[in-house]
């Protein structure tokens, strides 16, 4: 692990938006050319205040939409103002319809060794209710191509808890990308946001029911680590700790993150920032040289230690005794999730459980 | 004392007796006009926002009447509510006559009848006026047969005015001049004064208002109180012109203040008598008595530690209210708190009201309930008011409840829904009068438990509004009593007990077990919520444990939202009410008592 910040940057294009998508993105492709211009001027705003950067993080929206001309830009422009450290981790998001063949010899070609493909499911009745835009088939051609042109670091994105899904099934999609060996898995919870078309779309349906869920959680973690994975986060496994997203890792550790593009969102350790959710307004107020920046908070030592609590609980390094405090009331807190099999102490930090994860969010309320 | 004239307003709700208050003031000429707001003698802001009087003002108008003669017209204000009877009974003592204000549009109302009963005990002259003719709605003729049918006055001499666009007003003042008889007594006899007010002014202390019926006052007399026989000096009289106005004295037949180094409003008493101590009236003036608390609630702080600040808050409020009581109170669920005693339920709110919003409290109050009688086996009988201390039922032989006459006018198409709603309140003994053509009286005996909570909003809502309601105490009656407990897990939640007729224990049980399930939040267990009744169980509900709370994706950009969330559930959290190993949000407290979505 190292210390680095890392460096994300949002590419806010999609050819459609998915059902379930919460973020943000648009689909005027017509005005790529126009953020890669912006991306890298806003950099310019940064590159004394950071690095060297440990990652670079392309997501979206949909990352892998970008032609070579941008993409050779983009990371030019990036490297050029920038300095990375030594092995640093580039990851890429893809969508399925977009591996061909040209675009997995691209990535690899401009440096991007890992790529995060978002299969979500193996069945097309599936990827309809998603809105999803590519087929069972196409996703499994996808990770087929990135392994023939040398993709030596693969993650494939997967949900769960789909209406009237099963556990036979899950265990399915689960085999299926598992026969591509992955280096990691990112295993969501299907989440109904609100102000989304899924939520639309799912009035009237019922619910997942909840004790499935917690059934569905617990088996994907034992089957997973059973295939030798780790499970080092609520929704994430690698083959091995080598695999571990080094990227996400920061944003769980309270490591420094700088993200440039619209809604991207800036971290330097004391204070957050975030830009504009507008690729127009992003791109003319760079262009203008006005700040972008549409939200700025300063965190206070009682935010961060909050911060770092449920962060850290989100991951199997779980969050150092200190951060806890050893007041005798933090130390009766502890106790008592310990009793409940929450929480278990290892080497001075406090780890969760996979009961204790299922509860995660209420994790930091047990402690003063 | 040829000119002056004691005199006060008297009206249903809404008839528009501050409009025509304010109008009277403005044509006085007592304040500039771009001064001018409405509603001057409502003086807290919660009076002007529900438009009714709760702390009565009077003012002294100077009027230059057409034969060239300058009269003393003093205008005292009385409060509108039920629950202030007695307040009025004395406003009303202090006054030789009445102007009783009908709205054109909505004709005789209970209050209107009500109040004309109390006019008439005190003999005191009725000038009926019609308000509000300017609307378009208005009859005047059906309600001077009204007036002339329901309240056996003579319509002919009613005054027709709208305060609300100053058309006649000065007929108001001719009238007042001209009808309400002059005030008498004897300036050379010993002082006797009636206290009908007492207000606190933070830096002189209790400032006392009262009507002079004998004698005369001047700074620095030594005055004694009849009711305690405590003796103060006094440091300034004077006249109420919306500001005091100092005088060197007040005689027999005036309406004033004294002020006279009293610390708090609870050293006076309202209707008690003002004399000399070294030149004492005989007797003191009729119709004192003590006003006593009917309704009581405990009143806890949100946060146990603001108790010093309620407790700061309640010291400053009494200084104002005398009516209300208090005294300290605990509970296992809410920690510190004050047991409260109120002159009604309308009383409770306004307290309520008052500590939210002037004294800045955040507060939970309790059920409200009233003084319950029980005569134990060893024929000691003990009156409780607090559920924490319902005696041993082993030991209990008789147990009673205390009654009110209830008086309810409403057009008669309400009747059947009314009568609905009393009977379904243990309403006993109707009565039915017709008071006018559509309208009816009914009465009813019923217990003032029913009342208290949220009978009135009830009552409103079955007559849409057209259904006014007044009552009088009548007594204690023998009654089945039970004590309802509510447990949480096994554990007493002693806020939430009550004294209740056995009846209505099961009704009651059900609906706190509903409220309590929506308010508490899941728990990582199970939570039984249960109403009991000795030992036992008569209601009960559960809260299924909640398995699972965990946010899916969590990157950068989803890290402030998600620690605003939680900095928001802390917040909550310290606002929690701890029974057994249960937390229960302050707001279950509130909601219990919420009436009826209907």
């Amino acid at each position: 692990m190292d210390g680095h910040a890392g460096l994300y940057i949002h590419v806010p294009f999609c050819r459609g938006k998915c059902a379930y998508c919460g973020f943000y993105s648009v689909t005027a492709v017509g005005e790529v050319s126009a953020w890669v211009e912006a991306v890298l001027k806003e950099a310019d705003l940064y590159r004394d205040r950071f690095g060297p950067f440990g990652s670079l993080y392309l997501g979206g929206g949909t990352p892998s939409l970008l032609g070579a001309a941008d993409l050779r830009k983009l990371l030019g422009g990036v490297r050029a103002r920038f300095s990375f450290a030594q092995g640093c981790e580039i990851t890429l998001e893809a969508n399925p319809e977009d591996v061909l063949q040209d675009k997995a010899a691209l990535w690899r070609d401009e440096g991007i060794e890992r790529i995060s493909v978002g299969v979500q499911s193996f069945d097309d009745a599936f990827l309809a209710k998603l809105g999803r835009r590519h087929t069972a088939r196409q996703a499994v051609k996808a990770l087929e191509t990135l392994r023939r042109a040398g993709c030596a670091n693969l993650s494939v994105d997967l949900m769960w808890a789909l209406p009237s899904q099963n556990l036979e099934h899950w265990r399915r999609t689960l085999e299926t990308a598992l026969s591509f060996d992955p280096e990691h898995l990112s295993c969501y919870e299907l989440t109904v946001e609100r102000g989304t078309a899924l939520e639309a779309a799912m009035q009237g349906i019922s619910p997942f029911d909840e004790a499935l869920a917690c059934v569905f959680f617990r088996k994907t973690s034992e089957f997973l680590r059973r295939r030798g994975y780790v499970h080092y986060e609520i929704s994430n496994y690698a083959r091995s700790r080598a695999f571990v997203s080094r990227h996400n890792a920061k944003y769980w550790r309270h490591v420094p993150y700088l993200g440039l593009g619209p809604a991207a969102h800036s971290f330097d350790g004391q204070s957050r920032w975030a830009n504009v959710k507008s690729v127009r307004r992003y791109a003319a107020g760079i262009r203008q040289g006005v700040s972008v920046v549409q939200f700025r908070e300063e965190l206070t030592v009682e935010q961060r230690r909050l911060e770092r609590l449920f962060l850290g609980f989100r991951t199997h390094d779980g969050v150092s005794l200190d951060v806890v405090g050893r007041s005798p009331e933090a130390r009766r807190a502890l106790r008592r999730a310990v009793r409940r099999d929450l929480l278990r102490i290892r080497n001075g930090r406090l780890v969760p459980t996979v009961k204790g994860w299922l509860i995660a969010d209420r994790l930091p309320l047990l402690f003063p | 004392m040829k000119h002056i004239r004691n005199f006060s307003i008297i009206a249903h709700v809404d008839h528009g007796k501050s409009t025509l208050a304010d109008r009277l003031i403005q044509a006085a000429g007592l304040v500039p006009e771009r001064e001018f707001r409405d509603q001057i003698l409502d003086t807290l802001d919660l009076e002007r926002e529900r438009g009714i009087t709760i702390k009565s003002n009077t003012v002294t108008l100077p009027y230059r009447a057409p034969d060239g003669l300058t009269y003393a017209l003093n205008l005292i204000d009385t409060p509108g509510h039920v629950d202030f009877s007695y307040e009025v009974s004395r406003a009303l003592a202090s006054c030789e006559g009445v102007l009783l204000l009908v709205d054109a549009a909505q004709g005789v109302e209970a209050q209107t009848l009500a109040n004309l009963y109390a006019a008439m005990e005190h003999d005191l002259v009725i000038v009926p006026v019609i308000n509000k003719i300017d609307l378009p709605s208005a009859d005047v003729d059906r309600v001077k047969e009204e007036i002339e049918n329901e309240l056996a006055l003579d319509a002919d001499k009613a005054v027709l005015c709208s305060a609300k666009e100053g058309i006649g007003i000065d007929e108001v003042f001719q009238a007042v001049v001209e009808r309400i008889p002059p005030p008498q007594g004897d300036p050379e006899a010993p002082l006797a004064a009636l206290v009908f007010d007492a207000q606190y002014d933070p830096f002189r202390g209790a400032v006392v208002a009262c009507r002079i019926f004998d004698g005369r006052i001047r700074t620095g007399d030594r005055i004694r109180f009849f009711s305690n026989g405590a003796v103060y000096r006094v440091e300034e009289v004077g006249v109420f012109r919306l500001k005091r106005e100092p005088r060197r004295s007040l005689e027999a037949g005036e309406v004033g203040y004294i002020i006279a180094g009293i610390k708090t409003v609870s050293d006076v008493r309202i209707g008690d008598t003002i004399t000399l101590d070294d030149n004492p009236a005989a007797r003191p003036l009729p119709g004192f008595r003590e006003v006593k608390p009917v309704v009581f609630s405990s009143i806890y702080p949100v946060s146990s530690d603001d108790y010093p600040s309620l407790q700061d808050a309640l010291e400053k409020y009494t200084l104002n209210d005398a009516a209300l009581v208090y005294q300290k109170d605990s509970s296992a669920a809410l920690g510190q708190g004050f047991r409260c005693g109120f002159l009604g339920l309308l009383h409770l709110e306004i307290v309520q009201e008052r500590l939210e919003r002037e004294y800045d409290q955040s507060l939970i109050m309790t059920i409200p309930s009233v003084q319950y009688r029980f005569t134990l086996d060893t024929g000691e009988v003990r009156v409780v008011e607090n559920p924490q201390y319902y005696p041993d039922p082993v030991h209990i032989t008789a147990t009673e409840e205390p009654y009110i006459r209830a008086v309810i006018l409403c057009p008669e198409r309400y009747m059947g829904a009314v009568m609905k709603l009393c009977t379904e309140r243990r309403g006993e003994n109707p009565r039915f009068s017709v008071p006018g053509p559509g309208r009816v009286e009914i009465v009813f005996d019923m217990p003032l438990a029913e009342v208290i909570y949220d009978f009135y909003d009830r009552l409103k809502t079955v007559t849409q509004g057209y259904g006014s309601f007044d009552y009088e105490m009548i007594g204690y009656r023998p009654s089945d009593l039970v004590k309802l407990d509510i447990l949480v897990n096994g554990e007493k939640v002693d806020a939430l007990s009550l004294i209740v007729h056995r009846e209505r224990a099961r009704p009651w049980a059900v609906q706190v077990c509903e409220r309590l399930k929506e308010e508490i939040p899941r728990h990582q267990f199970k939570i039984a919520i249960q109403g009991a009744v000795g030992g036992k169980i008569i209601a009960r509900s559960t809260i299924s444990p909640f398995r699972k709370d965990v946010t899916a994706k969590c990157y950068g950009g989803d890290i402030t939202r998600k620690r605003k969330l939680l900095e928001k559930q802390k917040k909550g959290k310290k606002r929690m009410k701890m029974v057994g190993s249960v937390s229960i949000p302050q707001s279950a407290f509130v909601a219990v008592l919420k009436t009826d979505k209907e």
